[in-house]
This record gives structure tokens, C-alpha cells and sequence, in this order.
């Protein structure tokens, strides 16, 4: 199918009308975001994240390779992240939408280049053996806001994984099945969050918090501002859209800092319920 | 009294006067009486006296028939013709002078981006769907045309019946509140108006909570929802 139309004039005049007297359409307050609802699979390393409406499937699996020879003492990370046309209508597969690529660069600086999971540590033997994980990001269903619900589900998906222990004796390298010996967390320096304001063409309107799909439509500009729970910022990204003063930007990252910190809380609440109910140790 | 059907079963249905309605077909075999498949997935209906049998089903993709009223939005203009999109497969096309009273002097005055409330006359699998903006028999406008202000509420398909039942307590409901207009297509898309932009906003809300997809409330449920927000 072509692209979709944009929306109509009254659902575009409605939104406008509502946002200048600080009503969303869900009834959320203007800088409120939806509640993430973490799911964990049987396998560890997948969790289902949504906001709302909008749901993604992270998963993360981990193989020992050989390193490049430039970076011998490194483990390797990967995010493979494609939207295909189940989550909306207005993707098509095999052309990546400008949705798509922002989404997987995003992916890229917050998880990857923020140095979020310790590479270091996923060396087995220098120049020889290391580990290769693998982050594979589904997007089931669009509701607005994929980005932060890609990074959120992402991120968790490493703190849930475990990878087999690995004993390394001389020249001998012994991978212990999760069976013998316990799995080993992946060592993290930080867990971003990622989090998007949109901002409207009138700038009297005031920016919107996790956008749903029709404020992302009628947006003129998203600023997304990756940063974790300790007030340190990972990524700032506005391409393009409404420009906006340097206090305006200040004044937004004041207000994520808190919401990462609640996110933050949500996340380590869920993930210990869910080890709780595991049984990953060895009796 | 009904059965779960998937698309490809044969319903057994027999009546000297035998109507068949949504999701129902007849296949024809040559020198016997043709049999009745089903062709979609969902509750097989019939009437009491089981002259008239169909499949009750849910979905969110609309596939136009014949003679039912949808809510479009117009996306663009061929010549006089006007493309809308219904929500189908392939965009409408709707004559410009598919209006009551129009002449080639005097056309509505509509934009790309306009909604409308329309009726479904030509609809074949392989065709473009038309539309027209007037009653079959009366050629008046009867509510079709241009809807101005409001705003547009996406539902299933199952929501936009249930909505255009009489007996459903939903709209009826809500206009004890306060006053609303209401344009329901059966192509899953509902056009809204009241004067408050807090109405409008809590009657979305409503409709996308007594949805069958997004949680199926029912009328106590509506009336707590109604209770949380600010009206």
C-alpha cells in the first residue's frame, strides 16, 4: 500500500484544540508516559515490553566467535531491529522507513555506543574467544512511540539474560551447560532509558511525553534524550523539526531525569519478581 | 445457539427461502444444488426460523459491500472525482456530483484531508469501491456529505455495528450526559462532535474501552471510566 494519508483536518484542528488547553487524547497528563508492562519469556534474555498499546519483543542470545584482530580483547554486540508490517500498515518490507532508521541509529548510540554492557568482560580468551551477543528487536504493534519502547524492551533484555558460565584452564576452554553451573549475568556499567517529547507547530502548545500515534503524525519535531537513573546523559537526538531554545532543552531533561529514575524502579522491581519465580541456581 | 466456524467449513443450511449474509457463500456444482461454505472465522448465526444464516466475525480491515454507510477521508482529486479512503484495500472513488442538489455550477466545497459520511453503491473484489453522498431511494442527502469539526475515533469493525444497534447502551449513555452527535461507518471509523473538547475526549475514551479488542467494558464499567474523568 502507498503512504498513508495524513490524518484529517478534523482529527489534526482536535488535537491542536486539546493540546493548547493541555488535554491528550488518553486522558494522560501533557508530560505523563504510559506505564511499561514487562513480560519475561520462559527463555532468559526475552521480554516483551509495551507502553499502551505499542508492543515490542526483545531477545538476546550469545555465541562464542573469534575477534577482529583490531580489537582482540573486546566481546562483539550486534542489534538487529526491522519494523515489519505487522506493526502498522504504513510499514513495508524490505524499504526501511525514516521511522526505521532513526530507530535502529537510537538503538545503536544508546545501547551499543554508550557502552551500556561491559565488552570487556566478554572476552573468554584474548585475540582467540569472545563473545558474540546478539539483540534481535520485534516490533509487534505501533501505537506511537516505538523508539522508547524498542530501547526500553532492549536494555531489560540484557539485564534479564544470563550467559553459560565459562572456565578457561591454560589453553583449555570448558563452557559449563546452565544445568552443572549457575549462568552468569552480563556485567553492565549503567541501563539507559531513552524517553521522547514531541513538540507541536504552534510553540505555545507545550511538548507531550511519549507520543501516541497520532500526536507522532501531527508532530513538527521529537526530541528523544537517552540518559540513566545517576543524571548522566547517553544521547541527545532532535533531526530536524521545531527549533528550541537551550533552556527549553534544559528544562526537558530535568524532566526525564525523573522519569528514569521511576523507570528505573519499574525495571528492578520487575526483574526481581521474575528471578524470584525462576529457578536459575543450581540445587 | 452458536458454533465456531473457520473459513472453508460447509454450514448446513437448508430453507425454502435461504438467505445467506456475511461470511456465507454458495458454491455452485454443476447438475447438483449448490453447497455453502463458510469464509471467514467466527460465530455461526441464524435467525429463529433458519431462513437467514451468517457468520458473526471481528476484525479491523474493512472490505466494502454494497449499500453501507462509511465514514471517509478525502486524500485526493482526479479531475472531478474525488479519492477517498474508506479503510479498504483500494481508495474510493466518489463522483463530484454524487451530492443532493449538485450541479456542474454548484459542487461542494471539499479539501483533501475533509471527512465524510458516505454510502458504499459499487463494491466488486477487484474493483475500486464508489461511493455516493445521497440516499438510493430518496436522492436526498439524508445525514451523508461533508462532516465538519469533531473529530474521527477508530474502532473494530464488531464496535461499529454493536454502535449502530439501537438497543446498545453505549451512545445512549453518554447523550444522558451531555449532547453529542455521532456519524458511525461501518468501516470500523466513527466521527464524533460535542461542544466540549472533555466530551469529545471521554467519548473516545469510552469507545476504544467497550471495544471488543480493547477490553469489552460493560455498562457499570462505563459509568466508573465516566467517573474518573473530568466532565
Amino acid at each position: 500500500m502507498p503512504r498513508p494519508p495524513s490524518p484529517s483536518i478534523p482529527e489534526k484542528e482536535f488535537l491542536f484544540n486539546a493540546l493548547k488547553q493541555s488535554l491528550r487524547l488518553d486522558g494522560r497528563q501533557a508530560l505523563e508516559m504510559r506505564t511499561p508492562t514487562l513480560t519475561f519469556g520462559p527463555d532468559l534474555g526475552w521480554v516483551e515490553c509495551s507502553l499502551g498499546k505499542t508492543r515490542v519483543i526483545a531477545q538476546v542470545d550469545g555465541k562464542m566467535v573469534k575477534p577482529p584482530p583490531e580489537r582482540p580483547l573486546e566481546g562483539l554486540i550486534t542489534i538487529h531491529s526491522e519494523i515489519s508490517p505487522m506493526a502498522s500498515t504504513e510499514y513495508e518490507p524490505g524499504r526501511p522507513s525514516d521511522e526505521e532508521v532513526t530507530m535502529t541509529r537510537m538503538l545503536d548510540k544508546v545501547i551499543r555506543r554508550s557502552d551500556a554492557v561491559d565488552k570487556e568482560s566478554l572476552c573468554i580468551q584474548a585475540g582467540q574467544r569472545v563473545w558474540h551477543l546478539r539483540l534481535t528487536i520485534h516490533c509487534l504493534a505501533d501505537a506511537g512511540n516505538l523508539l522508547d519502547c524498542a530501547c526500553l524492551a532492549g536494555i531489560v533484555a540484557f539485564k534479564h539474560f544470563r550467559r553459560p558460565e565459562v572456565e578457561v584452564v591454560g589453553d583449555e576452554v570448558t563452557i559449563h551447560h546452565p544445568s552443572e553451573r549457575a549462568p552468569v549475568p552480563l556485567s553492565m556499567h549503567h541501563t539507559p532509558f531513552c524517553l521522547t517529547f514531541a513538540y507541536f507547530p504552534d510553540t505555545s502548545t507545550p511538548p507531550v511525553l511519549d507520543p501516541t500515534h497520532l500526536e507522532q503524525r501531527l508532530s513538527a519535531g521529537l526530541l528523544s534524550v537517552a540518559l540513566n537513573a545517576q543524571r548522566e546523559l547517553c544521547v541527545v537526538q532532535k533531526a530536524g523539526g521545531v527549533p528550541l531554545d537551550p533552556d527549553e532543552i534544559l528544562r526537558v531533561v530535568d524532566v526525564a531525569v525523573i522519569k528514569a529514575k521511576e523507570l528505573d524502579k519499574i525495571v528492578e522491581e520487575r526483574l526481581k519478581e521474575d528471578f524470584a519465580g525462576r529457578n536459575i541456581e543450581v540445587q | 445457539m452458536s458454533e465456531l466456524v473457520l473459513p472453508g467449513e460447509q454450514i448446513h443450511a437448508q430453507h425454502v427461502n435461504l438467505k445467506l449474509g456475511p461470511g456465507l457463500l454458495q458454491l455452485s456444482n454443476v447438475g447438483q444444488d449448490g453447497f455453502i461454505i463458510s469464509t471467514r472465522a467466527g460465530e455461526l448465526k441464524h435467525s429463529a426460523n433458519n431462513s437467514k444464516w451468517w457468520i458473526e466475525s471481528n476484525s479491523r480491515r474493512y472490505i466494502p459491500a454494497s449499500q453501507e454507510s462509511v465514514v471517509g477521508v478525502v486524500i485526493a482529486r482526479s479531475g472531478e472525482n474525488w479519492r477517498v479512503d474508506i479503510g479498504s484495500a483500494h481508495a474510493a472513488n466518489l463522483d463530484g456530483l454524487a451530492f443532493e442538489g449538485a450541479t456542474k455550477r454548484n459542487r461542494p466545497n471539499l479539501k483533501v484531508g475533509s471527512v465524510l459520511y458516505a454510502r458504499v453503491s459499487l463494491a466488486h473484489k477487484d474493483m475500486e469501491p464508489e461511493l455516493e453522498c445521497f440516499d438510493a431511494q430518496t436522492r436526498k442527502a439524508e445525514g451523508f456529505g461533508e462532516l465538519k469539526g469533531g473529530f474521527l475515533v477508530r474502532c473494530s469493525l464488531k464496535m461499529s455495528r454493536l454502535l449502530l444497534d439501537p438497543t446498545h447502551f453505549l451512545l445512549p449513555l453518554l447523550g444522558s450526559r451531555f449532547p453529542l452527535e455521532a456519524a458511525t461507518g461501518l468501516n470500523g471509523r466513527v466521527w464524533v462532535n460535542a461542544k466540549d473538547t472533555r466530551h469529545i475526549i471521554a467519548i473516545s475514551r469510552c469507545i476504544e474501552a467497550v471495544d471488543p479488542d480493547g477490553g469489552g467494558l460493560d455498562e457499570s464499567g462505563v459509568k466508573k471510566l465516566l467517573g474518573t474523568m473530568d466532565i
